[in-house]
Order: structure tokens, then sequence, then C-alpha cells
């Protein structure tokens, strides 16, 4: 196959990239020698590390597109890269955040389903407060909200409630009644952008709670069972409604109630 | 089968193996290869790409914890604001403090007095009440309340 060139990374930001792309990089991220002389003459140069994340890896001179979807970029903090994609199928990435159903508990261990191709294992240990004599009351089919600790293609993966000191900032067992179910992982990320409208909008409705796992789970619970649906249904069709359909629907409800 | 070795022979054999294995044995003849100083990071997660949000969330009071949670997890991304105010927001004012501590240190201190000495700050203690004209000046010791024999 005939070496691509490849186009620059700042021209394809917010447009659509296909697998095998080339992006190629400013000159900063070069040789030594060539970002010293760069860096003197031009006037803000990057400091620290460029990131090059999901959707894209490093090769040679540049970047190569491997998912398709929308380049994105974020100048802050030595500037990052990423593809902005869609898919259904969970890969367990080390430090998100996600909602396990605990499937079997073997011995010291239990084993949660997240989504992915294997179960993870989930110490007993691992909750905040637990010692061998205090264990936690787990049952088979309880929700879990923890963060993988561990996860790669090689190994089995594994997952811990509490964060690096100890304390479980709202990780663990998730309480009871409640709805869960499932949606691509693009509308996660989409519900937790910061200032999202959607849930913005859905605060103004009712009283309700929600636990978004980056595995494409949603957990809900509201007051009553009808509720709780309501605001299932919304969540699971804003996928694919715009805007204004999404403020018809909920301008409906509100007038309903 | 090494056991029908002569030890003649076995000698043979070491210094055979010797002399194949020197010291370039263990050296590869291949240039070093300069490591390239890479600037790209390679990164599997969205979390260090996006500005996520926590993934719990309360709305209209539903669970109360939960929504403390979220402004303390939400503020964690601002910082720097947090940073600059050093001063903590206090439950009792320096004021107040001072005050107590104007009393407290009194009250500790005349835990830890001999009993001597508490008699003599009572007898003060009573004395000042005297002068500022209390009714009924109490006995500065009880009375021992002395066995009554019973009337028939």
């Amino acid at each position: 196959m005939a070496a691509e060139c490849g186009t620059a990374a700042e021209a394809l930001v917010g447009q659509v990239v296909l697998p095998g792309d080339l992006l190629l990089l400013p000159a900063h991220y070069d040789e030594d020698a060539e970002s010293e002389r760069l860096r003197l003459s031009a006037g803000a140069a990057p400091q620290g590390r460029l990131l090059c994340g999901p959707g894209l890896r490093r090769s040679g001179a540049g970047l190569l597109v491997t998912k398709c979807g929308l380049l994105r970029h974020r100048p802050a903090g030595g500037g990052a890269y990423w593809v902005d994609s869609q898919q259904k199928r969970y890969v367990p990435v080390k430090g998100d955040h996600v909602i396990g159903i605990v499937t079997a508990k073997a011995g010291d261990v239990f084993r949660l389903d997240v989504g992915g191709s294997e179960p993870a294992s989930l110490s007993y240990l691992a909750f905040e407060g637990a010692t061998k004599r205090n264990r936690p009351n787990v049952q088979v089919g309880d929700l879990i909200y923890g963060q993988f600790v561990v996860a790669n293609k090689d190994m089995e993966p594994e997952m811990v409630c509490i964060d690096s000191s100890g304390k479980s900032s709202g990780m663990g067992i998730i309480g009871q009644d409640g709805f869960l179910f499932k949606v691509s992982l693009g509308l996660i990320r989409k519900l937790l952008a910061p200032k999202c409208e959607i849930i913005q909008e859905l605060s103004q409705l009712y009283p309700f709670e929600l636990v978004l796992g980056m595995n494409g789970r949603i957990w809900v619970k509201a007051k009553t069972i009808q509720q709780t649906l309501i605001i299932v249904n919304i969540l699971e069709a804003c996928e694919y409604m715009t805007a204004e359909q999404r403020k018809q629907a909920l301008a409906k409800l509100s007038g309903n109630r | 089968m090494q056991r029908g070795l002569d030890s003649q022979t076995k000698k043979q054999l070491e210094e055979e193996e010797k002399k194949i294995i020197s010291e370039e044995h263990w050296y590869l003849d291949v240039p070093d290869l300069k490591e390239k100083e890479s600037h790209i990071i390679e990164e599997r997660s969205f979390l260090r790409c996006e500005d996520l949000v926590y993934g719990r969330m309360s709305f209209k009071g539903f669970n109360p914890e939960i929504e403390k949670l979220m402004i303390q997890m939400n503020s964690k991304c601002k910082e720097e604001e947090i940073e600059e105010d050093d001063k903590m927001e206090a439950d009792v004012s320096d004021e107040e403090m001072a005050r107590r501590y104007e009393t407290l240190v009194g009250t500790i201190g005349k835990k830890f007095l001999r009993k001597r000495d508490q008699r003599v700050l009572k007898d003060d203690d009573e004395d000042d009440e005297v002068e500022e004209g209390n009714s009924n000046p109490r006995p500065s010791k009880r009375a021992k309340k002395m066995f009554l024999k019973p009337q028939d």
C-alpha cells in the first residue's frame, strides 16, 4: 500500500474522520532539535505532552485514526485529540465509573457483569469501612457503582468501590427499587457533559435520582413507578430526538402532570 | 548417559563449552537504537479527554447525600477558586472562642486545686456574695448529717 500523506490535525477538528486517515501534528511535537528552534520563534508553543485519546493511535509522524467519528480537540493542558465515535459495546477502561450487576460470589470475591467480554472481579475489602470481620452486605443480583482499577486486554478487569484515599465518595451498592436500562455509550457521554440540557430539563420535572455508568447502563429512581418509566422513556428516546422535539415532549408532560 | 563419562571426557566437554561461550556471546552485534522522545501519550479513557461530570446525581432533594456529593465532586474541578480562599468557614466565630477560653481556663483550673485552696476559693466567693447583699449566707461547711435516733 502506498504511504498516504496525511492532513493537518487542526484542519479536521469537528469533521468526520475514517479509520486509516493520517493526521499530521504541528511541528511542535516533532524531534527535539526542530522543536527548540520553533519554540524560540513561535509565540505560544504548547507545553506538556499531547494526549492521544480513544480512536487514535500514535504512528511515526502523526496520529493514525482507528475509529470513524468526529475529531475533537481540547487545547488546554498540553492539548488533546480524540475521536467522538458511537458504539454500544463497552470495553473496560481503567478509571471508568460503571454500574455492575453481581452474578456470583466466589469466596472473597464478587463477580460482576459490566457488559464487557469478561466478568469483573470485586474484592469484599474494596468497600469503605470493610474489614475481614465486617463484610459488606452484597447479594447476587445487587447493583454496584464502582470504578476500574485494572482493565486491559490481557487480564480480567478488577473493580473497587473506594477511591485512592479510601473514601467511597458515592460508590458502592446502589439502593433498592429503581430501574436499570441500557443505552449507547455516546448518549452517556452526552449526558455527562457539563451543563447538559437534557439533564437540566429533566431535573425541572420531578424529584428523582440518577446513576450513569460509562458502560452504557443507567439507573433511575423516582417516587412513583409511573414517573420512573417516564424518565426512562425520555432518556432512551432523546438520543434520536432533536432539541425542539424534546422540549415539546417535556412540555406535554409537565402540562399533563 | 552421563554416568558412563570419565572425569577426563567431562573436563574436555567443559573446556569446549567455555570456548564457545565467551564474553561476546552476551552482547548483540546491533547498533544502539536511539529512543525517540515522544511527546504524545496514548490514552484510552474518555475521562481524561473530556470534562465529564460525576455519574451519580439527584434532583429536587430526592437523595440529600447525593446532592451534597454532587456539589463536592463538581467543585473539585474548580480547584483554583477554592485554593485562593484560605479561610475556612468556622462553626464558631473567633470572638466566641476567645470568650469561651477566658472562662474555660478558670473552670478547668479549679478542678486541679488542692482541697485547701478550694476552700479558700469558696470563702472568697461567699464573701463576694455577702457583699453584694444576697439572702441567706450559707455556712461554708455543710453540717454533716448526723445519725438521728428514732423518736419513739
